[in-house]
């Protein structure tokens, strides 16, 4: 007798906690779908107007309501790509040191003041990039890519600080946390056993690193990558201030340009015709999935270099 | 989706006035709701807390800095009791509001042509002609002789001309653009007037600070920026040819002087375009900014506070507007104003 009210009192808990975790689960899920749904609803009278002529066309014209997305969205993928570019190199240098290289009294503190990058507030960024970068990109940065490669073309044009090349400079710093930090977590569960054996066979440092390290780390430093890929997608606020916000596609890196977020945040609020707002409502519902082909390529890519079978932490 | 707000508005409003019967009897606290234009924000903010603190205690107001089209997107669904524009609402959009929408001009401001050039001191003038040339990027150096032409005693560079505009709708480009619209006509055709438009050339910076960061940073630069917010943070400022020919340096006298100058074709809803006005001393690229409110007043109490108010701000209020770095209004509008509040309906 005793021993059934405990058991008595169990049967119903399970079946509710679970049911209420699922209910929590598939609310956030509900939520996302429900954001695709009403951005493809409010976006009809653009859809309808423009078709898929809205994704090749590069005029940006709110006097005479002609909108197309070319521009912005050349701009969201190259700037990002520039940071992409700069940033892993730079992060798996630091995640390197942080993990394996560097003196163990130092690592922490180190780590700390990386990640607290992370913490610094985009606008902040952009005052910063306004002030401070664009000045040195246009004084040094750009005169020396000009006279290096300035045979090429996307090293050419005039000099204004201001533009595409600047905000995938900060874009690249404002990702540099995410991937460094999560890379460091990565290189730091390689098991020491097979770091040892590589020294035990006589490989170098470096050649352990190369040949035991970062084959071991290497879905969950892609997983990180996607984590910065995703931030530098979305980034609004730095990016606008340094990139120029024109809707031009230049070959030039110097050029200023435009991309998806920031036309958003600087028309949305005088958006008064319907045609206007729902243009600007495609353009996120087509950042939307931007973002999500990107996360699927990379997943994609993780599973084919890691295997399904092994599990990833990507 | 319306529908269904105002009932709830409705349902809150008659808890809220269960809640407290003694408030509502006695009309002590009357909320007004506003939405739109930034660019009054200072001005409205320091109007309504003096009003609400010295003149009419228990008339409150709540106003949300939405951006012009915002503040016209409101007044249009009747979620606001005002809404507040920079720039006029057209024909269609007037046809498309559910009553008879009245304009009524606030204050005025004007926008002022800034650069940044080293070694260049002295004032720089500039006329309508070679600035549209400027922004429609046909004239690219500084030394250009039309550019020296006006300018003959300043020792202008031979450097790129480097163009910053506002990459964010705002008031202040439909000013900017309405203006070279009226003097070139090339601009109309190609590029018109509007809140945003397609730029032929330059830079584009977020807000009025994001265009003065990019011309202080940018050598050789040219841009536009708010007079106010120019005057506060001492940027050069050209002095423009208006159509009486004199070069006007911009300041908030020349701004009312030019809101005189259209004073006398002021159409009845003053919807009336500021730019290029008649007058000697006018500076020719200013503009209103409007309060929009309906014509008919559904709730009683509320339209005779606000047209109250409104009075108060077109006449006692105007005293704020110096300080604040905004144009007052010249007695003539005023009187035409105080006409158009007396014709506003209040349902009783």
């Amino acid at each position: 007798m005793t021993n059934e009210i405990p058991f008595k009192k169990i049967w119903w808990e399970d079946p509710l906690f679970k049911s209420s975790t699922a209910f929590l689960a598939w609310f956030v899920f509900g939520l996302s779908v429900l954001l695709v749904f009403i951005l493809g609803k409010f976006s009809l009278p653009s859809i309808a107007q423009f078709g898929l002529h809205f994704f090749s066309s590069t005029e940006w014209n709110p006097v005479t309501e002609n909108f197309g997305a070319l521009p912005f969205i050349y701009g969201t993928i190259v700037s990002s790509l520039i940071a992409i570019l700069i940033a892993v190199p730079l992060s798996l240098g630091v995640a390197l040191y942080l993990s394996e290289l560097g003196p163990m009294w130092i690592r922490n503190p180190l780590n700390f003041l990386i990640e607290l990058l992370a913490a610094i507030p985009s606008v902040i960024y952009g005052l910063w990039g306004i002030f401070v970068l664009v000045p040195f990109v246009r004084k040094y940065v750009e005169p020396f890519l000009s006279a290096c490669f300035g045979f090429h073309p996307l090293f050419q044009g005039p000099m204004y600080g201001i533009g595409m090349l600047s905000a995938g400079i900060i874009l690249s710093i404002m990702i540099i946390p995410t991937i460094s930090s999560i890379s460091r977590e990565v290189f730091s569960l390689v098991p020491a056993s097979l770091k040892e054996g590589a020294f035990a066979i006589g490989a170098t440092r470096w050649e352990m690193i190369r040949l035991v390290m970062l084959p071991y780390g290497r879905s969950g430093v892609l997983g990180a990558v996607i984590l910065g890929l995703g931030r530098a997608l979305g980034e609004t606020m730095a990016v606008t201030m340094v990139i120029g916000n024109r809707p031009d596609i230049a070959i030039s890196l110097f050029a200023p340009a435009h991309t998806m977020s920031s036309v958003i945040a600087n028309e949305f609020s005088e958006a008064t015709t319907s045609l206007y707002a729902a243009s600007l409502m495609e353009i996120g519902l087509a950042l939307l999935v931007l973002t999500l082909a990107l996360n699927i390529l990379a997943r994609m890519l993780v599973w084919s270099f890691y295997g399904k079978a092994k599990g990833t932490r990507a | 989706m319306q529908k269904t707000l105002l009932k709830l508005t409705a349902v809150s409003a008659l808890l809220l006035s269960l809640a407290s019967p003694q408030a509502f009897a006695e009309g002590k606290r009357i909320l007004i709701n506003g939405a739109g234009a930034t660019f009054p924000y200072p001005i409205y903010s320091k109007w309504f807390s003096e009003y609400s603190k010295v003149v009419r205690p228990g008339v409150e107001f709540n106003y949300q800095s939405i951006g012009s089209g915002g503040g016209i997107k409101q007044i249009s669904a009747r979620t606001v009791d005002f809404g507040a524009s920079d720039a006029a609402l057209t024909n269609e959009q007037l046809r498309s509001a559910p009553g008879k929408l009245l304009h009524i001009p606030m204050v005025g401001g004007a926008v002022g042509v800034t650069y940044n050039l080293d070694g260049v001191t002295g004032r720089l003038n500039i006329s309508p002609e070679v600035l549209a040339g400027i922004f429609l990027g046909q004239i690219k150096r500084w030394n250009d002789p039309l550019l020296m032409a006006d300018n003959a005693n300043a020792n202008l560079p031979s450097a790129e001309i480097i163009v910053v505009h506002r990459s964010d709708g705002s008031g202040t480009s439909n000013i900017f653009t309405d203006y070279l619209s009226s003097v070139s006509p090339e601009w109309k055709q190609k590029v018109g007037k509007g809140t945003s438009v397609s730029w032929p050339a330059g830079l584009g910076g977020k807000g009025n600070e994001g265009v003065a960061g990019t011309i202080k940073q940018t050598p050789d630069s040219l841009g536009y920026v708010e007079l106010a917010y120019g005057e506060k943070n001492n940027l050069p400022f050209f002095a423009i040819k208006n159509k009486a020919g004199k070069f006007i340096v911009p300041s908030l006298e020349a701004t009312t002087a030019a809101i005189e100058g259209k004073a006398n074709d002021m159409p009845a809803d003053f919807r009336v375009s500021l730019v290029n006005p008649d007058g000697e001393t006018a500076y020719p690229i200013a503009g209103l900014t409007w309060i929009l409110l309906y014509q008919k007043q559904l709730d009683g109490a509320k339209g005779q506070e606000m047209v109250q108010f409104l009075r108060w701000a077109v006449h006692d209020g105007q005293k704020y507007t110096k300080d604040l770095l905004y144009a007052p209004l010249p007695q003539q509008i005023v009187a035409a104003i105080d006409q158009r509040l007396s014709e506003i309906q209040i349902k009783s």
